[in-house]
């Protein structure tokens, strides 16, 4: 049987299709302003990577901020759901699963089923989202995918004074401007991410096993600063970014069996 | 006896020299690098403008977010405190004072006497900030004085979905591509702003009469927006400008310590 899960992120769309209990393709797009078409787009790449029809899927949950449009879905589920499913599914031993999206951050405890038992969310602010990162990165002229590795070179220890994006903008600039290093800057960066994220998350008192998703966790110096200020060991999940969309097709999954794990 | 009183902030440098309870000159400019290159340059001007030199100031009071790099004032006082005096002698009849400074915004109590009773800052968020207004009116192609004056004819103001001025300034960028009508969205922004500002005011209990300082009192749109949030009337303040009011504050403290103390 065949299953699929789809994820209208604020950034990219997600797709995962699986058989049998097995993930037999996924595909990571970049979000148009229709959410409709970032969804069909998605799917019908990942249904050619994995050589099938959309007429094989028989069942897909959506799930992400834009749900509501996507058009050949059977039923919807909410992030929170999908991201806990997903990771106890990658990390059986998760109790605890931090996400960093794009322009959103949560942290989810849950219990050794994949089931949720308390949660925190924060898309109010843009600190400690995807967003801080890229509008950094945009001022720095740096490639968002390339702040990972820049912020492995850091040698200098450099802090942050400001937690929010708009005055740690001007912050960075002046530290630019003062000829600090572009590394030492980024790594500061990283922690102040974190820290953000990580206060967020003590909001529901961090339990190891702990997993990092969302696209944030493939930038290694996010990764390894959000494990510091959790000060707890943070797990690595293959694809970060697709575990929305694969907590989706694993609801689907349930659906076709009738319920149940 | 003249008294001088420099307020350095992170956008302007503002300073006054009194003499006998009585401002005789008053300077803005936009502040530099380096705050004491802003003391410098703006008590430079206001003395130049008032015909004196330093050696006729009896007594200088510096404040602001630079205040502790002023060579020249023989003493610093917070913001705080500077604010609520200045307040009081603009308005004597102040009991809570709203202040929005380019990165920060503060509200303050002050008791029939003009003590302190209570205060509360935000530092942190960007969002209430003159910085907030700063950014969006950037996005707009607008400056900060047209942002105010446009709300006026605004039929439908937009609302904004989160205080964060990232979010906003992402929601202003949707408005202009949908052909929202400018005036509609410059209300938005001026709600939007009040919205945070008058969180912070109720946090510390409201007390009549009310008066805001600094730069964004001269913007009509967010005072009326203000306003109508709070369910209060917000004195103007027309003897001086608000925005100086933070260096009559130090002017006035220079001054009654020039005086030996006297309050």
């Amino acid at each position: 049987m065949i299953t699929a899960g789809c994820d209208i992120g604020s950034l990219t769309a997600k797709a995962v299709i699986m058989k049998d209990g097995k993930v037999i393709a996924s595909k990571v797009i970049l979000a148009s302003a229709q959410p409709e078409k970032s969804a069909t787009d998605v799917m019908q790449r990942a249904v050619e990577k994995a050589g099938i029809k959309m007429e094989d899927i028989g069942y897909c949950v959506g799930t992400g901020y834009g749900r509501k449009h996507i058009p050949f879905m059977n039923s919807e589920e909410s992030e929170i759901a999908c991201h806990a499913r997903g990771a106890v599914w990658q990390v059986p031993s998760a109790r605890t699963v931090v996400d960093i999206g794009g322009q959103d951050a949560k942290a989810i405890r849950v219990d050794e089923k994949g089931n949720v038992e308390r949660y925190v969310y924060n898309d109010k602010c843009a600190s400690g989202t995807g967003r801080f990162l890229e509008i950094i990165a945009d001022s720095l002229d740096i490639k968002l995918e390339d702040l990972g590795a820049l912020s492995e070179k850091a040698k200098g220890k450099l802090t942050l004074s400001n937690q929010c994006v708009v005055f740690a903008e001007t912050e960075i600039i002046s530290l630019v401007n003062e000829g600090k290093e572009i590394a030492d800057i980024v790594n500061a960066l990283h922690q102040a991410v974190a820290n953000r994220a990580a206060s967020l998350a003590r909001g529901i008192l961090v339990e190891p096993d702990a997993v990092m998703t969302g696209g944030v966790a493939k930038n290694a110096g996010m990764f390894a600063s959000l494990e510091r200020a959790l000060g707890v060991k943070l797990h690595k999940v293959e694809d970060p970014q697709i575990n929305g969309a694969l907590g989706a097709a694993l609801f689907a999954a349930d659906k076709v069996n009738g319920s149940g794990k | 006896m003249f008294a001088a009183g420099c307020d350095v902030g992170s956008l302007t440098s503002k300073a006054v020299i009194m003499k006998d309870g009585k401002i005789i000159e008053s300077v803005i400019i936009k502040s530099k690098a380096r705050p004491w290159e802003s003391a410098d340059e703006v008590m430079n001007i206001v003395l130049n403008r008032a015909g004196l030199t330093m050696k006729d100031i009896k007594s200088c009071v510096g404040t602001g977010y630079g205040r502790d790099k002023i060579s020249f004032v023989h003493e610093a006082v917070s913001e705080i405190a500077c604010h609520g005096k200045g307040a009081r002698w603009l308005v004597p009849t102040v009991r809570t004072v709203i202040d929005i400074g380019g990165q920060d915004c503060k509200a303050l109590r002050l008791d029939d006497k003009g003590n302190m009773v209570k205060f509360i800052t935000n530092d942190k968020c960007a969002s209430g900030t003159g910085r907030f207004l700063e950014v969006m009116a950037k996005v707009m192609h607008l400056n900060l004085d047209e942002l105010g004056e446009m709300s006026a004819k605004s039929k439908q103001p937009v609302t904004f979905a989160s205080a964060c001025t990232v979010w906003a300034q992402a929601d202003v960028i949707q408005h202009l591509n949908d052909r929202v009508p400018i005036e509609d969205i410059a209300a938005g922004v001026n709600n939007a702003m009040a919205s945070r500002m008058s969180t912070l005011a109720n946090n510390i209990g409201l007390e009549r009469d009310v008066c805001m300082t600094g730069g964004v009192a001269k913007n009509s749109g967010v005072v009326n927006a203000l306003e109508k949030q709070l369910g209060i009337r917000i004195k103007r303040i027309r003897r001086e400008d608000p925005q100086i009011a933070g260096a009559i504050g130090a002017a006035l403290f220079a001054a009654e310590k020039a005086n030996g103390g006297a309050k």
